[in-house]
């Protein structure tokens, strides 16, 4: 197919859409899934065959629109009305009522039951108005099994400006300019990464997406390829004209099913339009994809562990440099990128780097996507711009914490991150602000705890999810961590003293410093950060118990 | 100058170190010219007085070690874990892999020697033992350690010689550093 | 090959470039501690003994995988490095059940020798005494959790070397074995070919020949470094 026929193909799509009066979204992320949203999707299809209309209402099944707690979610377009908690016997009064005789339900609308006055355009209400998606704009509007729902919504124009009008080194200045940074935690910037790629001579790169999301409480990589799977294969097949690679590998974590099975829809689709494959558009550039899937290590979401368990091997990670970029898989140059990082770059070719990078604050551009979870009434995923203070996000978006309790603290980047205080609510939430509070942005899940959550045991959680997981290769990480977790649940039970809590701390550095890859780097954040503002509350758990006291010395 | 107290004792362990201690041979008389020896599993002596030297040899494996060594570290300037099972419970540490019961069951009831019959032994007088074996440090703060499987005549003599003459014995300067 | 200037704990040096600070260091009588490097195997950077600070890096690097740039200003002997030289140490004892005082390499191991070089007196980590398992089946070798550190140079000279793949790591963190095919008894094993090539490489007590006693079996790791060199000589 070459770019007219795609274009033919939006056309037609569009022309197909407008016949509709309304397109009714039942979203199928995962989380709605688990409260019942597939039922509820096909009473809806059947009541709309019953009803004879077809040909006015479309019903697609999307992916997630964001207040995953309040799922079910059905969204009625073109009125961005969004009903929560719809279940099978809601379904004939919402066809009755908002879509025949045009008259809202009440009841049933987003936030009903928390708001005063929910908002019948849920796009007012602040939970969405103070939200700027990008990386998200389709995700929930669209049919993620359907590849024209996405061609519709300009999909593959930015692969196809790339390819024509573009060169792979404009291609790299436009992400440059758009200082767009890895969304997978450390926050590297893209458009340096994809340079180094670039320069490399070699007969074969390789680009391969980073799905292997494992931290507790983040569902952000998942979401959009389960909402969006194709705006991340345009991403992937955009860096790989961009460095000069033939090859892509998705690594998606096997625990999204999903995820994987939409992608590779999605590959298949894109293959059979010839938007992958040999001579993509028409254009001299070839390139396919495949999917590797993770086998339940959270360690391959590092970068030379995902390399290693793609080759067939172990997955361990090895150190760097080398860097990937210079020898990664099968040692060839290859570009590692996040999903949220591929899935932002069609944007950035269609709308320029100048546009992305004025968004966010100056050194942190663009949007964010985060997962709320934990304590907070409206617990989901959320895309905001950098920059925007901790307090906006839970208070304003999330709805604060629920029950009248009080908000205690603020943990970002999973295991690898670090807690944020009350007194630091309004630090603006950008990769150095949180790293300046010895957090990190991470990979974007956020989870808030409330004053009944105890931080020792907090840093505990954590550490034990970073001790099941470290690989065993190094020392630091496959002992330090155990011994650490072993102290933590000394103190939590009341068995600590003093020379545990110097211990821990003495511990922690080491493990940070001397540990080869980064989930040892990272695995002491949570204690020392819980240790930087709530020691408190590991002083109180020690008893007095400790050992009679004596020399030091030996 | 008065004659400073040292006292040797000896917790769950083999009593090599003690058998090595012997071994310093004519230079005891070194450490008689400084030092009393109040306590030793071979002196009788009922009480363990207040020293300034406690050389402590093997492990802690029972309430009454515990206790025993608490009392130690309170009446002892200074305290000397003495031998590897001191340190790091060595050989009778090796049950630490294992429950207590089984130990226990091996021992008195399913070893052939028992003809199957033995019985548990029960009594209050008698200790109880841990559920793991753990050396001295982890009870009480220990000042210096002497490893070896015994330790060495020589390297035990060089950190009495130094702690009765009120220097710091250092093992890894001196390179006297011996495990096993 | 070009030469290039480092500087290594205070002293210029020209060195030639390509080669890792390990080598470097070992051709100018600079000692790096080492556990599970072993010359003639690939190098994993894994036992962290080795880290050396380099100015304008902020991360510690291996010596043993880390290639020398010039004019690079490396430190090997710092305060902190020593600390943690020690704490490695410490964690390698505290990990499995080591009692030299029954062990067929007491007095020619590594990891006590390490030990004394680190100057380290007591472990203060409180040990794990993990349940390992003492693998007796092959006919000559006896295979011996207790005292393995995970150091995986059986694993390299296994598949580097010898070619049989025999061995191998299972499982993740302090609960990571070493198997011997895919987790079989070692005397079963089909790619073993009883070179005795692990039993030399491994640094502790953890593979060793059946018909020893306590303190009495001394292994030459040597003979593998040997041996590739050997090779590449023929190639």
């Amino acid at each position: 197919m070459n770019r007219q026929e795609l274009r033919t193909i939006a056309d037609q799509a569009k022309t197909k859409q407008a016949q509709y009066k309304h397109k009714v979204c039942v979203c199928c992320g995962a989380g709605c899934i688990s409260s019942g949203s597939q039922a509820v999707l096909e009473k809806l299809q059947e009541e709309i065959k019953t009803r004879g209309m077809e040909n006015e209402i479309e019903v697609v099944p999307s992916g997630c629109m964001g207040p995953c707690n309040q799922g079910p979610l059905v969204k009625i377009q073109p009125d961005q009305t969004i009903y929560q908690r719809v279940t099978c016997e809601n379904i004939a009064q919402v066809v009755q009522s908002q879509l025949i005789e045009k008259r809202p339900i009440e009841e049933l609308l987003l936030f009903a039951d928390s708001r005063p006055k929910p908002f019948v355009n849920a796009m007012e209400d602040p939970f969405y108005k103070k939200q700027l998606k990008i990386v998200l704009e389709n995700c929930g509007d669209i049919n993620p099994e359907v590849i024209e729902d996405y061609i519709v919504c300009d999909g593959y124009k930015a692969l196809d400006k790339a390819l024509f009008q573009m060169s792979p080194e404009e291609v790299i200045a436009e992400i440059k300019q758009s200082r767009l940074r890895g969304r997978g935690g450390a926050g590297f910037p893209t458009g340096i990464k994809w340079e180094t790629v670039h320069k490399y001579v070699a007969d074969q790169k390789y680009v391969i997406c980073n799905g292997d999301e494992g931290d507790p409480g983040a569902f952000m990589d998942r979401s959009v390829l389960e909402g969006n799977p194709h705006r991340v294969l345009e991403g992937m097949a955009i860096a790989g004209y961009a460095v000069g690679a033939s090859k892509g590998y998705a690594y998606i974590r096997g625990e999204y099913p999903l995820a994987i099975k939409r992608f590779e829809l999605a590959i298949k689709q894109a293959r059979k339009l010839g938007i992958l494959g040999v001579n993509i558009l028409g254009s001299p550039f070839s390139f396919d994809v495949e999917v590797r899937i993770g086998a339940g290590a959270f360690v391959c979401g590092e970068e030379t562990a995902l390399v290693a368990s793609i080759e067939g091997k172990r997955g361990t990670p090895r150190p760097r440099p080398p860097f990937p970029a210079e020898s990664g898989l099968w040692n060839k140059p290859t570009l590692i990128n996040n999903v949220e990082t591929l899935a932002s770059i069609a944007p950035i070719i269609n709308r320029g780097g100048q546009w992305y990078g004025e968004i966010g604050t100056p050194k942190s551009a663009g949007t964010k996507v985060l997962a709320l979870a934990g304590k907070i009434k409206y617990s989901g995923l959320i895309e905001v711009p950098m920059g925007m203070t901790l307090r906006e996000i839970v208070f304003d978006i999330g709805g604060g914490v629920p029950d009248g309790k009080e908000f205690k603290a603020a943990q970002t980047g999973g295991p690898s991150g670090g807690c944020i205080p009350k007194e630091h609510l309004d630090v603006k939430v950008d990769y150095e602000s949180l790293v300046s509070l010895g957090s990190i942005m991470g990979s974007g899940g956020l989870i808030i705890m409330d004053e009944t959550s105890n931080m020792v045991d907090v840093a505990r959680f954590f550490m034990e999810f970073c001790m099941d997981e470290s690989c065993g290769k190094c020392v630091p990480c496959r002992v330090g961590t155990k011994m650490l977790y072993d102290l933590l649940c000394k103190v939590c039970n009341g068995q600590g003293t003093r020379k545990d809590l110097d211990m821990l701390e003495e511990l922690a550095i080491y493990v940070k410093e001397a540990s080869l890859c980064g989930l040892g780097m990272s695995a002491p954040n949570p204690l020392v950060s819980t240790l930087r503002y709530f020691k408190s509350e590991y002083e109180q758990q020690i008893t007095k118990n400790a050992a009679v006291q004596g020399g030091t010395h030996g | 100058m008065t004659k400073k107290r040292i006292a040797t004792v000896w917790l769950g362990g083999c009593s090599g170190c003690h058998m090595s201690l012997l071994d310093i041979d004519e230079r005891i008389l070194e450490v008689a010219k400084l030092a009393d020896i109040v306590k030793c599993p071979i002196v009788d002596a009922k009480e363990f007085p207040e020293v300034d030297v406690a050389l402590v040899e093997g492990s802690v494996t029972s309430d009454e070690h515990w206790r025993e060594l608490e009392h130690i570290r309170k009446n002892s300037k200074v305290l000397v874990s003495l031998g590897d099972c001191a340190l790091t419970t060595n050989i009778t540490g090796m049950r630490n892999q294992l429950a207590k019961e089984d130990v226990l069951n091996c021992a008195y009831k399913d070893a052939i020697s028992n003809d199957k019959e033995g019985k548990m032994p029960k009594h209050w007088v008698l200790l109880n033992l841990l559920d793991k074996v753990v050396p001295l440090h982890e009870v009480v703060s220990v000042d210096y350690v002497i490893p070896g499987c015994p330790p060495s005549a020589d390297t035990i003599f060089y950190v009495l010689f130094e702690l009765l003459n009120d220097r710091v014995p250092d093992l890894a300067a001196e390179r006297k550093l011996k495990y096993g | 090959m070009a030469k290039i200037p480092v500087n290594i704990d205070g002293k210029s040096l020209e060195v030639e470039s390509g080669k890792t600070i390990l080598e470097v260091c070992k051709a100018n009588d600079i000692e790096i501690l080492t556990m599970c490097h072993l010359e003639g195997l690939g190098d994993i950077g894994a036992c962290r003994l080795c880290l050396v600070e380099i100015e304008g890096i902020n991360k510690l690097l291996p010596a043993c995988t880390t290639k020398v740039a010039p004019n690079q200003v490396i430190k090997t002997k710092t305060e902190k490095l020593k600390k943690y030289q020690k704490i490695t140490t410490e964690l390698f004892f505290a990990e499995r059940n080591h009692v030299c005082a029954v062990c067929v390499v007491n007095g020619n191991c590594e990891l006590q020798d390490l030990g004394y070089k680190v100057g380290m007196t007591r472990v203060r980590f409180p040990y794990l005494f993990p349940k390992c398992e003492v693998d007796t089946s092959h006919p000559w070798y006896v295979m011996d959790h207790n005292r393995c550190i995970l150091c995986t140079r059986c694993v390299r000279v296994c598949g580097e070397v010898e070619g049989s793949y025999n061995w191998g790591v299972m499982k993740r963190g302090v609960a990571a074995r070493i198997i011997s095919d895919f987790n079989t008894p070692w005397g079963e094993s089909i790619t073993c070919t009883s070179c005795s090539k692990c039993v030399n490489a491994c640094p502790t007590g953890a593979i060793w020949p059946k018909a020893v006693v306590q303190g009495q079996f001394k292994k030459n790791p040597k003979m593998i470094t040997e041996l590739v060199e050997k090779r590449k000589m023929h190639l």
